[in-house]
């Protein structure tokens, strides 16, 4: 049976949510296009997963009220465990798709960096919010869920740094999930002017066991000349959201992007992450971690794409599978016709620890240049028993071995998420999942 | 004072039987070396002590002051005091070796009375200045990118920390350079007394200049075939080991070896 495509909200509904927002006229009507293009559209085709039957289209409600945070004292304790409460200077808390909380230090705001939730942003930065929102690294027509998004947007960041700013301090998001109503609809712009240099690093995390919603999130990543960013997420969603996630890099001439993805919804999850390096001698490195349990079924997408002469791509992707999680991990680096001199290195992991569980590991190399570099590794495999048999001759009790070969299967990433309380949180959750 | 007592063991590997009937008996307080041609079995023995999974012991015992060691998981003869530096030690990403060596303790511990971090890194610093070995290799990853004699000396590092009370060392000596021989020689050393007994597996005499054994046993097709005192092995170096195949009317010294 094929599940009709009903769109869950119709063209005025759109129109007039953009109208209580306030949104400018360019937005307003770039809502409007999308839903039209919406109902059109083809779903996307993630590579070995089939999600026709996946309900990426219906929710209960579109935009739920929650109320804000008057300080940062109100917050539940799971959520503080992840904030550094005094020491974090910069930072955003959204709860459901409401704007709940919001600091940043005068030292930022002098500089002229803008960090403010996404709808604050198209109304009061709007040329700049105009000129990158899914015009450069994601386009609002390149499939149903991507033109969903643009009509829907209900949340998300915007963060711009301007030309020479070095922003030393993290900046930190927190998505709160504590309805179970609620869809998310997050769009994250993180724009890094030329010679600047940002560290951002988000946490989505569900308090409710299990949740209604949809969870529809893209977010871009500009860096320009010279910008560095690094770029660390968490995402602990919980079951019953359908989530499409895609987070993407557009890379200018000798910018870097480091990702550090902490993968770990307990939802149905299609996730993608490409980057492209478009400019000369730009670099990417892609490492994500994952563990799936459950009856979860999972498509993870890494794909960096060299369109630059000298680009360099490096993916990691270690991924965990237990009970009867299903898991396809497509690594993908791809070089264009032109970009002489680059190196694609791509490396994919899966741990096994249930007979049940599935995961494949699918490394692609795509390339249509001479003068280049590339290699992958690819593995699918249980615990290794001499692994084992080598800590528990210490005197390591195999359960506690195990515990720490897949710790260490996992450090990649938790090791370079770049704030302690949220690195803390990762281990933690992990710790969870894996016992 | 502890006792190892070895009995008749026989050793198969994916159905190849290698130990045959071994016997060996060693105390605290006591070096035993173990010398023997390639093949022999002698790293089976190891193996077979510790518990690895691909060795299957067929008959005989072994048991540390009575308890059977054949009954125990793993971690569990290392709770009972055997240590085996192995010949070729796992890597392991992701985990430092800091991290490892502390849960190795910890682990012989009651709940709630674990090693104190401040304690531990005192400790740790000072025995890793003692075997001459970097203080970043604490924070490396378990001998991952470990050079061949970095791996001996971390293998020796967790004994001096883990303080067992017997240690097995297999072919400890093999592809260490003399100046590195005489640091893991010195860890063992500085090991030796009541508390503390050893049988070190090589082929080598050049060991055994500076860990004088006080016993000598010779192996060959998975048996103990002589034992002595230290002048045996000198006189192995001397003389190789064809004297005691022709006294013994041993044509192949070998067992056949699966790997």
């Amino acid at each position: 049976m094929t599940v009709e495509t009903k769109l869950a909200l119709s063209a005025e509904e759109v129109s007039s949510f953009s109208q209580s927002n306030n949104e400018p006229t360019w937005f307003a009507n770039l809502r409007a296009t999308a839903i039209e293009k919406a109902a059109e559209l083809p779903m996307p085709k993630p590579d070995k997963t089939n999600i026709t039957k996946w309900n990426f289209t219906e929710f209960p409600v579109h935009t739920v009220e929650s109320a804000p945070f008057n300080s940062l004292d109100e917050l539940p304790t799971e959520i503080k465990e992840i904030i550094d409460i005094k020491g974090q200077e910069n930072l955003y808390i959204q709860r459901n798709n409401t704007p709940a909380f919001i600091k940043m230090s005068e030292e930022l705001k002098s500089l002229g960096v803008i960090f403010t939730d996404i709808l604050t942003a198209v109304r009061e930065h709007s040329e700049l919010v105009q000129k990158y929102f899914m015009t450069e690294a994601v386009k609002v027509d390149e499939h149903k869920l991507t033109a969903y998004h643009a009509a829907l947007v209900n949340g998300g960041v915007f963060v711009y740094v301007p030309k020479n700013v070095v922003v030393e301090k993290p900046l930190q998001v927190v998505f709160i999930n504590d309805n179970k109503e609620a869809s998310l609809f997050n769009h994250v712009l993180v724009v890094a002017d030329s010679n600047s240099s940002v560290t951002y690093v988000e946490t989505y995390v569900s308090t409710v066991e299990q949740s209604q919603g949809q969870a529809n999130l893209i977010e871009e990543v500009v860096a320009l000349d010279n910008a560095q960013v690094t770029f660390g997420a968490v995402d602990v969603l919980a079951k019953g959201f359908t989530t499409y996630v895609n987070r993407r890099g557009h890379l200018k001439r000798d910018a870097k992007i480091e990702w550090a993805l902490g993968l770990m919804n307990d939802s149905d999850t299609i996730s993608e992450n490409i980057t492209h390096l478009v400019g000369d001698g730009s670099l990417a490195n892609s490492k994500s971690v994952v563990v799936g349990r459950g009856v979860q079924k999972q498509n993870f997408t890494t794909e960096i794409r060299h369109w630059g002469k000298n680009s360099e791509g490096f993916i990691l992707k270690h991924g965990v599978m237990k009970e009867s999680a299903q898991t396809i991990f497509n690594g993908i680096g791809k070089i264009e016709h032109g970009a002489t001199k680059s190196n694609a290195e791509q490396e994919s992991r899966v741990l096994m620890l249930s007979e049940n569980a599935r995961g494949d590991a699918n490394p692609m190399l795509l390339i249509d240049e001479d003068d280049v570099m590339a290699g992958h590794a690819a593995s699918v495999g249980r615990v290794d028993p001499v692994q084992l048999y080598y800590l528990m001759s210490r005197g390591i009790s195999k359960a506690e071995a195990e515990r720490l070969i897949i710790h260490g299967f996992l450090a990649p990433v938790v090791n370079n998420i770049p704030i302690e309380s949220v690195k803390a949180q990762l281990t933690k959750v992990i710790e969870g999942k894996v016992r | 004072m502890s006792t190892l007592v070895i009995k008749d063991l026989h050793v198969s590997i994916e159905d190849k039987e290698i130990l045959k009937g071994l016997n060996l008996t060693i105390n605290t307080n006591e070096v035993h070396a173990i010398m023997g041609p390639n093949g022999t079995g002698k790293s089976t023995l190891a193996s077979a002590i510790m518990g690895h999974p691909k060795y299957e012991v067929t008959q005989g015992t072994i048991e540390i002051d009575g308890q059977n060691v054949l009954e125990m998981e793993v971690d569990e003869r290392a709770k009972a005091g055997l240590f085996l530096a192995m010949q070729y030690p796992s890597e392991i990403s992701g985990v430092t070796n800091a991290d490892f060596i502390r849960s190795a303790i910890n682990a012989r511990r009651e709940e709630g009375n674990e090693v104190s971090l401040m304690k531990f890194i005192r400790e740790l610093d000072k025995t890793m200045d003692f075997l001459e070995m970097d203080q970043d290799m604490a924070q490396r990853y378990l001998n991952e990118g470990f050079s061949g004699g970095e791996k001996k000396r971390n293998e020796i590092l967790q004994l001096m920390m883990i303080k067992p009370t017997f240690a097995i060392l297999d072919e400890i000596d093999s592809g260490l350079d003399i100046d590195a021989l005489k640091v893991v020689a010195k860890g063992i050393n500085e090991m030796r007394g009541e508390g503390f007994g050893c049988i070190a597996i090589t082929h080598y005499q050049r060991l055994l200049n500076y860990i004088t054994p006080d016993h000598v046993h010779v192996m060959m097709q998975g048996k103990v075939v002589k034992s002595g005192g230290p002048e045996l092995a000198q006189r192995l170096e001397a003389e190789g080991y064809d004297w005691i195949k022709k006294e013994l009317g041993i044509e192949d010294e070998t067992v056949e070896q699966a790997n």
